[in-house]
């Protein structure tokens, strides 16, 4: 699809336009069944084999509140500091679209779980940015649509729709901010600060995996532009289902660029929803939203009310896991490394691997050092996340403890890692099956030297001389006759030692 | 007092998927004007200052475990459909062209 749509630079844009940000986050609950029935929410299932009447909106089927559903609400409210209803109730949202069975979505309306809270967020060069918090609250995800008989599998020009109703019914929180305002040119840069900390904190609650490639966590991005020293805030557009950081950024910015081309040249924006497209980053129209949509919102009368006894809020507040900030902060103390390097491990998805490679027994150099090293590289290579790779943090620290007792050198220990990725097994496993530990048989160690000594007389005599720094030489050779499996520092003091000279 | 007609309860058991008889559409058309009558008696009492009951019974936090439950076989949970294709339920066009 080529739509061309005016824009004006992002410099201009800002010289004379200030942003004014609303973020909409969905998250899908990682519980084992659905928010108001007993299906299973497991992926992978055979189409439309994970309903009951009650997800499916048959007559007379009745739903009950799924208890960790509710506890994960009251979490994720209490770590985005947010208050906690007293008593709260659901609300049907109703709307007529075939991805809901029930003709509503059951959600909360004006009595949300949680509510005024704030998250800080970091930028990348160490600015704190506070996002306030409106509200959080519970509903259902829908069914998944497939569109047939259009060209591209769009909804436009389809002939017919069907329908799979297996994520009819999973557990969302809706995490909505207030107005972002004051963020100015960072707006962009803080949009995606805020979704990526979320994220770790959704992941740190241990309520969601909140990986957004996956959809259990997708975001909106409102936003509008009003004239620099202003107050009031213009129209804003919607932009739906912007699923990755990056894309966040970058649909924020491009909404920036292209309200500035409509406002500057005396135009208006249009309130409405907007597609986000990844290929090129841009946004295109979608519905049009006058005004506030009908939904016609009312208590639900089959879900009696919640009421989260203070007792268990108190409980859970106090069970609360460090937070990714406080937490980011304390290792990177801990490990003496820069903010920069932090970030880069960060963004590698290491820090959670180092971390348990390093409550595993191992370093914490030697754990950053494989992890943003070798491991690293593999899983580029193999385009998977760290944690995604077929080695596990205990295999890491014992091949870093291998390491450290001279039972493998790094060349070794290289190798026994690209064993292990391999399915070859466990490190001592693959070490055992390719034979690569270090010489340290002094006899055949010594007996080398002695070989290398003798094949390269006029480097000896050199060093014999007092160049020590031609040991290199020898030391090149043995390794070469061990096929690698010498300790290097060791074999360079026999050599000196045979050669009588102080190291 | 509202009325509802013949013809309205036709159009209501369409829109909820019911076959009625012409006998039955008859009978749930003075039902259903009886029930609407009550209803409207309510709205006249039910003034500003009285707060609509949403929950009759004093009832919170009724919740479940989050155990998975059997569901229904996917025959079962299409058995119910007027189209399906591919396992699927099959609705009708939902936007026309662009």
């Amino acid at each position: 699809m080529t739509v061309t749509t005016d824009l004006v630079s992002y410099e201009d844009a800002l010289a004379s336009y200030d942003p004014v940000m609303g973020l909409e986050v969905h998250v899908e609950l990682g519980t084992r069944t659905k928010m108001f029935c007993g299906c299973s929410t497991a992926l992978g299932a055979d189409a439309n084999a994970q309903t009951c009447p009650t997800c499916l909106g048959l007559p007379g089927s009745l739903p009950v509140v799924n208890a960790t559903g509710v506890e994960s609400a009251i979490k994720i409210g209490l770590a985005l500091n947010c208050e906690i209803a007293e008593w709260c109730r659901f609300a049907r949202k109703n709307y007529f679209y075939p991805d809901m069975p029930k003709n509503f979505q059951t959600s909360q309306y004006d009595e949300p779980i949680a509510f005024d809270g704030y998250l800080d967020v970091q930028l990348e060069d160490g600015e704190v940015f506070r996002v306030e918090i409106e509200r959080a609250h519970m509903e259902e995800d829908t069914g998944k649509s497939t569109h047939v008989g259009g060209a591209t599998g769009r909804i436009h020009g389809a002939s017919h729709s069907l329908l799979d109703y297996n994520r009819a019914g999973i557990p969302l929180i809706e995490i909505v901010t207030k107005p972002i305002e004051g963020a100015g040119e960072r707006a962009p840069e803080v949009a995606k600060a805020y979704v990526a900390e979320l994220r770790e904190v959704i992941k740190s609650l241990g309520v969601s995996e909140a990986r957004m490639d996956q959809g259990q966590m997708r975001c909106d991005v409102n936003l509008s532009l009003r004239p620099n020293g202003t107050k009031e805030f213009g129209t804003r557009s919607e932009t739906k289902n912007v699923n990755s950081l990056r894309s966040v950024e970058r649909a924020a910015r491009f909404e920036i660029q292209r309200h500035a081309a409509v406002l500057s040249t005396g135009g208006t924006i249009v309130q409405e929803t907007r597609h986000f497209h990844e290929d090129d980053g841009s946004t295109t129209s979608g519905r049009i939203k006058d005004n506030a949509e009908d939904y016609r919102y009312f208590p639900e009368p089959d879900l009696v009310p919640v009421a989260p006894a203070r007792e268990w809020v108190e409980e859970l507040r106090a069970a609360l896991p460090e937070m990714p900030r406080v937490r980011r902060n304390r290792l990177r103390e801990e490990w003496g490394v820069t903010e920069h390097d932090m970030q880069s491990m960060l963004n590698a998805g290491a820090v959670d691997p180092i971390v348990a490679t390093i409550d595993a027994g191992a370093p914490a150099d030697q754990a950053r050092k494989w992890w943003m090293g070798e491991l690293a590289r593999s899983a580029n290579e193999q385009g998977k996340a760290l944690d995604e790779l077929a080695i596990t943090p205990a295999q890491v620290a014992r091949v870093a403890a291998l390491v450290a007792a001279g039972d493998l050198n790094d060349k070794l220990a290289r190798q026994v890692i690209e064993g292990v990725l391999a399915g070859e097994g466990d490190p001592d496993t693959v070490v055992e099956k390719r034979g690569l530990k270090v010489v340290s048989d002094e006899g055949a160690l010594t007996a080398a030297v002695e070989e290398a000594i003798a094949g390269n007389q006029a480097i000896a005599d050199k060093i014999r001389g007092g160049k020590v720094a031609a040991a290199g030489a020898l030391v090149g050779a043995v390794m070469k006759a061990t096929r690698g499996q010498a300790d290097a520092a060791r074999v360079k003091e026999l050599i000196l030692e045979k050669l009588g000279v102080e190291g | 007092m509202p009325g509802i007609t013949r013809e309205e309860v036709a159009h209501l058991a369409r829109l909820a998927r019911l076959e009625l008889k012409d006998e039955e559409l008859d009978h749930f058309a003075g039902q259903l004007d009886d029930i609407l009558g009550a209803v409207a008696r309510v709205s006249e009492v039910a003034d500003q200052d009285v707060p609509p009951t949403s929950h009759p019974l004093p009832l919170t936090n009724v919740m479940r475990a989050d155990e998975v439950r059997p569901s229904l076989t996917p025959e079962q949970a299409l058995s119910g459909a007027p189209a399906q294709e591919q396992q699927r339920f099959k609705v009708p066009q939902i936007l026309g062209e662009d």
